[in-house]
């Protein structure tokens, strides 16, 4: 049944983007692409991948879509038939596609326990987690503890990217740009003229920030971590900017908070390695963090993961508010 | 039945290169850069159908449950932190089509390439 269930889903999301690339309206196609992310989360689901589902709705249905809009508003929505030889690139395409499936033959079959993946180093990941770490989530156990230094190295391109998208809009658009900016009703009036959206959103805000405050910190026992964490929490203040309007958002969390956050985040993850190494151990051991071994590696998870959480939100909200107030000049 | 437990990585194939198409065939700098998440998605599908067992469960431990089967947490780790740098390098791309806008008044390739010839 599961898997019936999951060959359907992979039909439509097949289907979906097929219409993502066949339709010349960018509108139309920003949702789509937005419906896509959300059946690639239950097909994660389905796959046993509870934290990536989590990840995947949370950032590709939510804020992916949103920045996306962001972006049509300041450039247009309408894509020019294209001209370029088109069969040129579908035989490309076609051929590529039957080589790849050719080579599947030589995979091992779906879900089968024997895979050479699941032999080398998993194994000893699943088996010394509850020893070493004794948190029941393998994956954040491997994500914040055993691979921390990729964990780390992720948040900095995290974070380098919101700076970039800073930098890029540092420069003042030019006077006379090609098509004014269409972005939602008056500056600083947001939706709240809308009955239904804004009793709906003020209910769910709060629920919407104490779930990701759960996320956050429920990580270690169920699916959740800072990633997930980052981007519901950055959600629930860009609802909270599409009602009340940007001003008023700022006005909460104004831009240098924001930075802020964008740097500390990354600051506590390094901060927490650079404290390993002054206690003694290696580079991110957080085993040498408290006096029992497992006790360090809980408190430095519980930091890092902070750390992550903190960037995400800060570098989320930075490059939401950069495409928003782009809008107005 | 032999044959459908391949089916996810036809689907992987097709979606890869329903995106590609997009990059390479679409004049449009905002489609080829949707091609490209979609591209990315087909990828992390890949990783994590790959670390699939059957009849596994989310690599959660629980106490008092007997011999559990697990899927392999090591794709999802990977998948899961490379979801958010994908967002945050999509809104860089983003950032930077929207400077090319301010600059050029398009955001069709052939357009700006016009303009660059001049």
């Amino acid at each position: 049944m599961t898997v019936l269930f999951g060959i359907f889903l992979l039909t439509l999301m097949v289907i979906t983007a097929l219409a993502i690339v066949h339709t010349r309206h960018l509108f139309v196609a920003v949702i789509l692409t937005g419906i896509f992310s959300l059946l690639m989360a239950a097909n994660f689901f389905l796959l046993d991948a509870a934290d990536v589902a989590l990840t995947e709705a949370a950032i590709g249905a939510g804020i992916s879509t949103v920045l996306f809009l962001g972006a049509l508003a300041l450039t247009g929505e309408h894509e020019r038939a294209s001209t370029s030889s088109r069969l040129l690139a579908l035989s490309v395409v076609a051929v590529t596609t039957l080589i790849v499936i050719y080579a599947t033959f030589d995979k091992p079959r779906f879900g089968d326990p024997l895979a050479p993946v699941h032999q080398h180093v998993s194994p000893w990941y699943l088996e010394k987690t509850s020893e070493a770490i004794d948190i029941p989530n393998v994956v954040t156990a491997v994500l914040a503890s055993f691979r921390g230094y990729d964990t780390l190295g992720e948040v900095f391109v995290v974070f380098t990217a919101g700076i970039g998208v800073l930098f890029l809009f540092g420069a003042r658009p030019p006077q006379n740009p090609g098509s004014p900016g269409k972005i939602t009703a008056k500056p600083g009036q947001g939706l709240r003229h809308y009955l239904i959206p804004r009793i709906v959103g003020r209910l769910l805000i709060p629920f919407i920030l104490l779930f990701g405050l759960y996320v956050q910190f429920h990580g270690d026992y169920g699916p959740g971590g800072g990633f997930q964490a980052g981007a519901i929490i950055a959600a629930a203040v860009i609802l909270y900017a599409l009602l009340e309007g940007e001003a008023q958002a700022l006005r909460v969390m104004p831009h240098k908070l924001l930075i802020v956050l964008m740097a500390g985040g990354a600051l506590l993850y390094g901060g927490v390695g650079v404290a390993s190494l002054m206690l003694g151990g290696n580079f991110l051991d957080y085993s040498v963090l408290a006096a029992d071994p497992v006790v360090g590696q809980h408190r430095g998870i519980l930091l890092i993961e902070a750390g992550v959480g903190i960037t995400v939100t800060g570098v989320l909200l930075s490059v939401f508010h950069a495409f928003a107030s782009r809008g107005k000049n | 039945m032999e044959l459908l437990g391949l089916y996810h990585y036809w689907v992987f194939a097709v979606l890869l290169m329903i995106g590609f198409y997009a990059v390479i065939a679409k004049s449009n700098l905002i489609k080829k850069l949707i091609g490209l998440s979609i591209f990315q998605s087909a990828v992390f599908l890949l990783y994590i159908t790959m670390g699939k067992v059957d009849g596994g469960t989310a690599p959660i431990l629980q106490a008092g449950v007997e011999n559990p089967v697990f899927s392999n947490p090591l794709p999802q780790v990977l998948i899961l932190t490379a979801i958010v740098v994908g967002i945050s390098t999509t809104a860089l791309g983003l950032g930077i089509v929207v400077r090319i806008k301010e600059e050029y008044g398009s955001i069709e390739e052939r357009e700006i390439q016009e303009i660059d010839r001049r």
